[in-house]
């Protein structure tokens, strides 16, 4: 299959985003597929981006482990990632500002120097920002992508802003574009375009979108990264799509509004990250509690605490099972892509109206936040709207009507407010089935009893209407991956790896994590090989879930809690590694140390200091094996001292400046 | 305009007498309630009675209406949202000043910063009562509670003037010992569009033994008949506010006419949203999509 990987590195305010957005739409009009993932406030200094956009003729579902084109907007970005670039790939840069260091390049990787303000001199005077675009057009003709269709984007993209501002960013493109032609030879990819038109979409979006589509009518957040951006959709399209948003003053506020607008009858959502659902917790368990419909979306970010806010992970899971005091009925799906996403969300309101209750979404930072091209029929508009058993209108002279009455499945037929005869309360206090308190004077132990197992009852029906989990890949494998959530795709990539290596390997994804197929799953489980639970977080929390609901201890984790997300290679070399019995090894790797270097760079020294040779030191005086790093002068390449670095705690033990460095 | 038709007070009578205990100023506050809806015509099926955790906040309990009875502190949030959802229903907050004033503080003034269109009626006792006797948030300086046996070192909460400057376009306070007129300040209220607090001296018989009904009954007195007092006037509100010592007013202090934050939902001019069809208009969701190509 024919693929490219473009990183485009950059600082903030750079545009960045803007120039990789065009390139993904190209794509995608192309009727090629798109991934993309900002890795973004992260290892570049002064909060700098690095954004990868892989493009390949069939499916993508992770970012992949490859870099075959590197846009770069500042001189970090040629330091950090010109040595990842592999060979017969391209290093873009503006010669004008940047230096392109030889030595950091593979072989036949080819550097690009744009001379920009040349390029753009026939063109008046543009704006800094523009370089972007020059090398856009460049990268456009080096990988071979389709010129005017590039320039299609951009007039949709600056439409609002009017003709000027087209025709200056299409004939800066295409100066780029030009200049490549007269000075490069294109890097030889060959596409074939279907011009099926698929969207570009985040996991967000697709919540937001999936929400409106399945006829949610209230949304409520407080910015958290990284859910706010199902708010700003939701803010952007309220008032065509006739919806109320809220932000509000805080969590609580949040979800008690979403529990109050689900109550009184419209389909209500609200989402936050781990940190915001700490607070809506008690909530939720209201909601269970008074049996009313409610979605709220947990797109999880590195934690503890406030943790990391750019960063993703898989952490939260332990929070959410365990949020509220007390059992009380609900549903958590994690969804495992961006078209599940909108399926999910879909899902979710149904469950929520039909069952009375809350449904969590777990997602993350990766699976929110990245784009990515989806078939155009995971978007439909006819998605199944089931609300449930409601009454219309109550007769008084048949009794009081009972808001919660006793029924076999548990689940009593909900009366609206402003329905006739109808009127009860909904109490967070435990009641009978009129909604009379049974918390004090009428306390009643059978009552309690009866009803506490009324609520739980309604999870025994939604959990024979979700469908159980299935293995993917050869039943008789030698090794089986379980996953949940946004590591679905990554997982998938890294069991074709892995078969291409010889490896059998298969899949288990579990989208269902409450209530659980725990017959299916231990079913499966029995007849696996060997079992490796891979998850993005520290103490590996759904293997734990796993066990306690099956009694299964799976044979090996694959964990990760840096805050980048998987990517194929890091699980096949460590699956590669489990099957060979290797102890699993926690010490710095020798790109880590260099990432260590950097940050001790960011905080103490100056821009002029950039990592040079790595060696590893056998102890020296300390209690651990190395890592030396050599310091050098970004202007003169000279060497400008050493730190040390511990290879197995990580800790920056020495900066040794070169006066006393020897 | 519609001719009201009031309803009698039998109209809302609970499937359970309250659990208070004998004397309770709720009593009076749950009639006083049930006097304004009974005024203004109020169908059961059209109000919402949202309470929070205390004994106040049993309140929906004893009353014929639709009713959340919500978290400790919560109770605006959640009437909030019944409210956005459908905002033809008359929704009716009632609560302690724990709920209100302590744990629910946040709610509160953001509420009152909307100025959306609730009506807020807080049994203010200065006391937590259902957990036998601990300060509240209005428990007065030196007051000797079961959680300040050496005196109260915070000086209480004033309502009055926070829901002054914090937007509210109702501001009254009520005596549960004067049942009449408080049912006029609820009915004011409910029939006012925008925030209504109704603060209301609702004594604790049994754990609050300084302000007690003979305390207040000494010193109450009526806003409406002191001379010249306009409740239109915000900076006259806010003298009147910090009022408290041998003579302590009742009665309204503030009512203005502001927009209120139902008017800025572009949504809610279709008609409340519960009645909205489900499904954006095929048209829409096209563009939607279209967007991310």
């Amino acid at each position: 299959m024919q693929e490219v990987t473009v990183g485009i590195g950059g600082a903030a305010g750079d545009g960045l985003d803007k120039t990789g957005d065009t390139l993904a739409k190209t794509a995608a009009r192309l009727g090629l597929y798109v991934y993309a993932y900002n890795s973004y406030q992260s290892v570049i200094r002064g909060g700098h981006i690095w954004l990868r956009v892989r493009i390949g003729e069939q499916k993508l579902t992770s970012h992949g482990d490859h870099l075959n084109v590197l846009i770069a907007l500042n001189q970090d970005s040629i330091e950090r990632h010109a040595r990842e670039v592999e060979p017969g790939g391209a290093v873009i840069y503006n010669s004008d500002k940047l230096k392109l260091d030889p030595t950091l390049l593979r072989d036949n990787v080819l550097p690009v120097p744009l001379p920009v303000s040349a390029i753009t001199k026939p063109l008046g005077k543009v704006p800094p920002v523009m370089q972007n675009t020059v090398a856009l057009g460049a990268l456009l003709f080096l990988i071979g992508l389709d010129f005017e269709t590039a320039a299609s984007v951009l007039t949709d993209t600056f439409k609002h802003k009017g003709q000027a501002v087209i025709d200056q960013n299409v004939a800066i493109a295409r100066a780029g574009y030009e200049y490549a032609r007269e000075h490069f030879v294109p890097l030889g990819y060959r596409w074939t375009y279907t011009h099926i038109r698929r969207p570009f979409i985040t996991g967000n979006e697709a919540f937001a979108i999936g929400a409106v589509t399945a006829g949610c009518k209230f949304y409520s957040a407080y910015p958290m990264t990284p859910a706010s951006s199902i708010l700003h959709w939701m803010a952007a399209h309220a008032e065509r799509c006739g919806i109320v948003v809220k932000q509000c003053e805080d969590e609580l506020a949040v979800v008690n509004m979403a529990i109050g607008a689900g109550y009184a009858g419209v389909r209500a959502m609200c989402g936050t990250s781990g940190g915001g659902f700490a607070l809506m917790t008690e909530a939720i368990g209201q909601a269970g509690m008074i049996e009313a419909p409610v979605v709220v979306i947990e797109v999880q970010r590195g934690g503890p605490s406030t943790g990391l806010p750019t960063k993703t992970e898989q952490g939260d899971l332990n929070q959410v099972f365990g949020a509220s005091q007390g059992d009380y009925p609900r549903v958590i799906i994690a969804p495992g892509d961006v078209a599940d996403c909108f399926a999910t969300v879909v899902e979710a309101f149904n469950l929520a109206e039909k069952y009375q209750l809350p449904v969590i979404i777990m997602s993350d930072l990766l699976l929110s936040e990245h784009p990515e091209t989806i078939e155009p029929e995971a978007l439909r508009y006819d998605v199944p709207i089931e609300r449930g058993e409601l009454v219309t209108e109550w007769d008084e002279s048949q009794g009081r009507y009972k808001r919660y009455a006793f029924t076999r499945s548990g689940v009593s037929p909900r009366a609206l407010p402003g329905t006739e005869g109808a009127a009860h309360v909904a109490a967070t206090d435990d009641h009978d089935e009129e909604g009379i308190l049974i918390s004090d004077v009428f306390t009643s132990p059978p009552v309690r009893r009866k009803i506490h197992e009324k609520r739980m009852r309604k999870l025994e029906a939604v959990l024979r209407e979700l469908p159980p989990p299935v293995l993917e890949g050869p039943e008789d494998a030698e090794v089986t991956l379980i996953g949940w959530g946004s590591t679905k795709g990554v997982i998938r990539e890294a069991v074709e790896k892995l078969a291409s290596e010889g490896i059998r390997a298969n899949h288990l994804h579990i989208k269902y994590l409450f209530p659980f197929h725990a017959r299916e799953v231990s079913e499966i489980l029995r007849r696996c090989r060997k079992t490796i639970c891979v998850e993005a977080n520290y103490s590996g929390q759904f293997a734990r879930y796993l066990r306690a609901e099956t009694g299964i201890s799976v044979d090996a984790h694959i964990r990760k809690y840096d805050g980048e997300p998987f990517e194929p290679h890091q699980i096949v070399e460590q699956v590669k590694a489990i099957l060979q019995g290797k102890p699993r090894t926690l010490d710095v790797t020798e790109d880590e140390a260099r990432e260590i270097a950097n940050h001790y760079i960011r905080t103490h020294l100056d821009d002029d200091a950039r990592p040079g040779r790595i060696s590893r030191l056998e102890r020296d005086g300390f209690e651990e094996p190395l890592w030396n790093v050599e310091i050098i002068s970004r202007e003169t390449g000279q060497r400008r001292g050493r730190l040390l670095i511990g290879v197995e705690t990580g800790s920056t033990y020495r900066w040794q400046p070169e006066e006393s460095a020897s | 305009m519609a001719t009201v038709i009031a309803l009698p007070i039998e109209t809302y009578a609970g499937p359970v007498d309250p659990d208070w205990c004998p004397g309770c100023g709720d009593f009076g506050v749950l009639k006083a309630v049930k006097m304004a809806a009974g005024k203004l015509g109020i169908k059961p099926k059209d109000l919402v009675i949202v309470s929070g955790i205390g004994c106040s906040s049993n309140l929906p309990g004893f009353i014929h209406a639709y009713g959340v009875h919500s978290l400790h502190g919560r109770a605006i949030a959640v009437a909030q949202g019944i409210k956005l959802a459908n905002h033809d229903l008359h929704v009716v907050v009632t609560g302690g000043d724990g709920d209100g004033y302590g744990i629910g503080i946040g709610h509160f003034i953001h509420a009152m910063r909307r100025n959306i269109d609730l009506t807020y009626v807080v049994m203010n006792n200065q006391i937590y009562g259902l957990t036998t006797g601990q300060a509240s948030p209005t428990t007065m300086k030196d007051v000797r509670t079961k959680s300040t046996p050496r005196g109260n070192a915070e000086p209480p909460i004033n309502p009055i003037a926070l829901a002054l400057v914090s937007g509210a376009t109702y501001v009254a306070r009520g005596f549960s010992g004067e049942p009449e007129h408080l049912a006029q300040l609820i009915a004011g209220g409910i029939a006012h569009r925008g925030f209504a607090l109704i603060d209301v001296f609702s004594p604790c018989v049994t754990y609050n033994k300084v302000n007690t009904y003979p305390w207040f009954k000494q010193r109450v007195y009526k806003l409406e008949e002191e001379a010249g007092y306009d409740p239109s006037d915000v900076m006259a509100a806010l003298r009147k506010s910090f009022e408290w010592g041998d003579r302590i007013p009742i009665g309204l202090f503030y009512k203005d006419e502001h927009p209120i934050y139902e008017d800025s939902e572009p949504a809610l001019r279709r008609g409340p949203l519960v009645r909205h069809p489900l499904r954006p208009e095929r048209a829409v969701f096209e563009e939607l999509i279209e967007e991310l190509m």
